[in-house]
C-alpha cells in the first residue's frame, strides 16, 4: 500500500499554511519531515491522518490503513498500562499486546496505573500503541518527544522492524534515528497569499 | 443577471445592499409610522378589550417576525451547509439578535396586553411559553457563535444547531400545547379574510388593515436591520481576514 | 465498540470518574426542595413527581462535560477518530456509556427519594417508569450538546445553555407521565410522546452529534 500526496494543500484556521506538497511514501521505507516550528507539519500530518479535510489536492492510499501518534497520547490515567494496550487493540480488532509491550521495555510496568507513569514511559506507552493497531502507515508527530537515549534506540527498533515487515511511517522530528530514510523538508511549501485562499472574498 | 448566486460574493453584496439599504430604511420608517399611528389613533377602541387591544399593532408583528427571523436563519444555515457561501452563514449570524429582540418585543407586548386581559403579568399560556423557549434558543445559538474563534468551524455548528434546535423546537411547541390549553386567544388574523361569517374571533376589517400596514413595516425593518448587520458581520470578518494576513507576513 | 464501552464504564466506576456525583447531587436538591417550599406533606407530594424529574435532570446536566471533554483533552478523541468505528458508533456507545453511569443510578434512586417527597402511591410506579424511558434521551441530546462544545474552554455553562432548551420535550412529557400516574390518571398519550421523542433522539441525533464532532476535531 503506498501512500501518495498529490498536489496537496492544507490549512490551519482557515489559513493556509503549504501548498504544492507532492510525496509518495512506499512499502518499506520511511519519509522524515523537517521543518521549524510552526511551519505545519503537524497540520499536515492531520490531513494525511483524514483527521481534517486537505484545503487543495488530495493524499490516496492512507484511509483505514493510517495509525497516528500526534503529542498527546490518549492515555488514561485509571487504567494500567495493559489495560490501555488492550483497548487499542481491541478497537483496532487485534488481541495480542505482549509483543509491543516487550517491544517498548513496558512488560515490567504492565499492571501499573497509567496516570503513576513518568513522561518518557507514557510516551513510550503512546508508541506502542501503534504496534497493536496492525496498520501498515505510522503517521507519527514528534515520537521521541521527552524519551531518553534508550528509549529512541527502542523506538528506531520498533520502526525498523515496521519497514522490515513491509510497512511503512511518516515522521516529523528533529532526531536523528539511525534509520535509512529519505528526507522532505517543508520549508519550499510554505503558502503565500494568493487568490484561492479560503478568506479570498473577503479582502 | 446571471443568478441569485451572484449575491453570494461578500462585495458584491454589500455593492448592492448599499443602494438598497436606503430606500428600504425610510420604507421601514414610513410603513411602520402609517400603520402604528392609524393602529394607535384611527381605530376604534374594542367593545370588549377596550384600547388595550391596540398593543396588537406592536404584539403581532413582532411575533410574526420572530419566527421568521427564525426561519431564515435556517433557510441561511442550510445554504451555508450546501453551498458554503460566507454570505449566507454570516447572514444567519446577523439576524440572531434581531429575532432575538423580536421575541423580546413579543413577550413584553404579550404581558402588558395579558394583564389587563388576563389579571395577571404572565400566565403560562401555550403561546407564551414558546416564545420564552424560541427566545433561549436564539440565546443559545448566538452565544455557540461568540464562543468559536474560528469562523468556518463557527459557522458549521451553529449551522447545525440551528437545524436540530428547529427540530427540538418544534417539538416543544407540540409539548407545550399538550402541556397546558392555554387562554390565548387563536390566531383570529388569517382568518380575517377567509370566513367573513365568523363572528366572535375575528378581527375585522377596521383592525386588519392597519394591522397588516404594520406587519410590512416590521418585514421591512427587518430586512433593512439584517442587510445592515450582514453588513457589518462582512466587515469584521474582512478585518479578520486581513490581521491574519498581516500576521502570515 | 464493546471495547469502548467497557472503557467508559470501567472509567467512569473508578475514582476520578465521577460516578456517584450526580447521585449526590440528586439526593441533595431533593433534600433542599422541602427546606425551600416547606413541610407541608400534601403540597409536596403534588410536587414530587415534578420535582423528582427536574432533580435527575440537573443531575444528568452536571456530568454532560465529561462525556467527551476527557477524551477530547487527552487526545483520545483523534485517535478514536482514525481508529476502525464510525464516528456515529463513537457517539452513541458515549451516550449509552453516559446513560449506564448516570441516568441508570438515578432512575433506581428516585423511588428512594420519592419517599423524602411524601410520593403517593401509583407514583413510584410511573417516576420510574418514565424516568427509565426519558433519561436516555437526556444523555443523547446532551452527548450533542457536549460534541458542540467539546472544543471551547470552560464551556460547561455553555454547554447548559445549549442543552437545557433541547431537553424542554422530554422534560414536559416524562414529568407529566410522572404527574398523571402519581394523580392517578390516564398516561398512556404521553407515556407514548416520550418514547417517541426517546426513540427519535436515539435514531437521529448521533448523526448530528457524529457531524458536529467531526467539525470540531478539524
Amino acid at each position: 500500500m503506498t501512500l501518495h500526496a498529490i498536489d496537496l494543500s492544507v490549512s490551519r484556521g482557515g489559513v493556509a499554511v503549504l501548498e504544492g506538497l507532492n510525496f509518495s511514501l512506499s512499502p518499506g521505507t520511511a519519509l522524515v519531515l523537517r521543518g521549524p516550528n510552526g511551519s505545519g507539519k503537524t497540520t499536515l500530518l492531520r490531513t494525511v491522518a483524514g483527521l481534517q479535510p486537505p484545503l487543495a489536492g488530495r493524499v490516496e492510499g492512507g484511509g483505514e490503513e493510517i495509525a497516528y501518534a500526534a503529542h498527546a497520547d490518549g492515555l488514561k490515567a485509571m487504567l494500567s498500562v495493559s489495560e490501555n494496550l488492550s483497548f487499542w487493540a481491541s478497537v483496532f480488532g487485534t488481541g495480542d499486546i505482549v509483543a509491543a509491550l516487550r517491544a517498548f521495555d513496558l512488560e515490567a510496568l504492565s499492571d501499573r496505573l497509567a496516570g503513576t507513569l513518568s513522561a518518557g514511559q507514557k510516551r513510550r506507552l503512546g508508541l506502542a500503541r501503534l504496534m497493536v493497531t496492525g496498520r501498515a502507515i505510522w503517521v507519527l508527530d514528534e515520537p521521541t518527544v521527552s524519551l531518553d537515549a534508550a528509549s529512541v534506540e527502542l523506538f528506531a527498533a520498533a520502526v525498523r522492524t515496521h519497514l522490515g515487515q513491509g510497512g511503512s511511517a511518516l515522521i516529523a522530528t528533529h532526531i536523528d534515528l539511525g534509520l535509512d530514510t529519505e528526507l522532505l523538508d517543508v520549508t519550499p511549501f510554505r503558502a503565500v497569499w494568493r487568490a484561492s485562499d479560503p478568506d479570498e472574498a473577503f479582502l | 443577471m446571471a443568478s441569485i448566486w451572484e449575491y453570494a460574493n461578500p462585495v458584491k453584496f454589500i455593492r448592492t445592499t448599499d443602494r438598497l439599504l436606503p430606500w428600504l430604511s425610510a420604507a421601514a420608517v414610513v410603513t411602520l409610522l402609517v400603520g402604528l399611528v392609524w393602529g394607535f389613533f384611527f381605530t376604534p377602541d374594542d367593545y370588549r378589550q377596550g384600547s388595550t387591544v391596540k398593543i396588537i399593532y406592536l404584539h403581532v408583528p413582532a411575533a410574526l417576525m420572530a419566527i421568521n427571523a427564525w426561519l431564515m436563519m435556517l433557510v441561511a444555515s442550510l445554504i451555508w451547509i450546501v453551498r458554503r457561501h460566507h454570505v449566507s452563514a454570516l447572514g444567519a449570524r446577523a439576524a440572531a439578535p434581531v429575532g432575538a429582540v423580536m421575541t423580546v418585543i413579543a413577550l413584553v407586548t404579550g404581558a402588558l396586553w395579558g394583564q389587563p386581559m388576563w389579571g395577571t403579568w404572565w400566565e403560562w399560556d401555550p403561546r407564551l411559553t414558546s416564545f420564552l423557549i424560541l427566545f433561549l434558543f436564539y440565546l443559545g445559538y448566538m452565544a455557540l457563535w461568540a464562543a468559536i474563534e474560528d469562523d468556518d468551524t463557527a459557522a458549521d455548528l451553529t449551522s447545525i444547531l440551528c437545524l436540530v434546535g428547529s427540530v427540538f423546537a418544534i417539538l416543544s411547541r407540540y409539548a407545550v400545547n399538550f402541556w397546558n390549553q392555554g387562554l390565548h386567544q387563536g390566531a383570529s388574523v388569517m382568518r380575517a379574510g377567509a370566513l367573513a361569517g365568523d363572528t366572535e374571533e375575528r378581527v375585522s376589517n377596521v383592525f386588519a388593515v392597519p394591522l397588516f400596514v404594520s406587519m410590512a413595516g416590521f418585514a421591512l425593518l427587518f430586512i433593512a436591520l439584517v442587510f445592515l448587520r450582514t453588513q457589518t458581520e462582512i466587515r469584521a470578518r474582512r478585518t479578520r481576514a486581513l490581521m491574519a494576513r498581516e500576521r502570515m507576513g | 465498540m464493546i471495547a469502548l464501552l467497557t472503557r467508559d464504564l470501567r472509567l467512569g466506576v473508578r475514582a476520578g470518574g465521577g460516578f456517584g456525583l450526580g447521585l449526590a447531587f440528586f439526593l441533595i436538591v431533593t433534600v433542599l426542595v422541602p427546606f425551600s417550599i416547606g413541610p407541608e406533606s400534601a403540597l409536596l407530594a403534588r410536587i414530587a413527581p415534578g420535582i423528582l424529574w427536574l432533580g435527575a435532570l440537573l443531575a444528568c446536566l452536571l456530568s454532560l462535560d465529561r462525556i467527551l471533554a476527557l477524551d477530547w483533552e487527552d487526545g483520545s478523541l483523534d485517535l478514536l477518530a482514525t481508529a476502525p468505528l464510525p464516528m456515529e458508533g463513537i457517539v452513541s456507545i458515549k451516550a449509552l456509556a453516559h446513560w449506564i453511569t448516570t441516568g441508570l443510578p438515578l432512575v433506581l434512586v428516585a423511588p428512594a427519594l420519592g419517599v423524602l417527597l411524601n410520593l403517593p402511591g401509583p407514583g413510584y410506579l410511573w417516576v420510574t417508569a418514565s424516568l427509565l424511558l426519558g433519561t436516555p434521551a437526556l444523555s443523547v441530546i446532551g452527548t450533542f450538546g457536549a460534541a458542540l462544545t467539546v472544543g471551547i474552554k470552560r464551556g460547561g455553562l455553555l454547554l447548559s445553555l445549549l442543552v437545557l432548551p433541547l431537553y424542554v420535550p422530554t422534560l414536559i412529557f416524562g414529568a407529566e407521565v410522572a404527574r398523571r400516574g402519581a394523580a392517578g390518571l390516564e398516561v398512556v398519550t404521553p407515556l407514548t410522546m416520550l418514547a417517541g421523542i426517546t426513540f427519535g433522539v436515539i435514531a437521529l441525533l448521533p448523526f448530528a452529534s457524529a457531524a458536529v464532532l467531526r467539525i470540531n476535531l478539524r
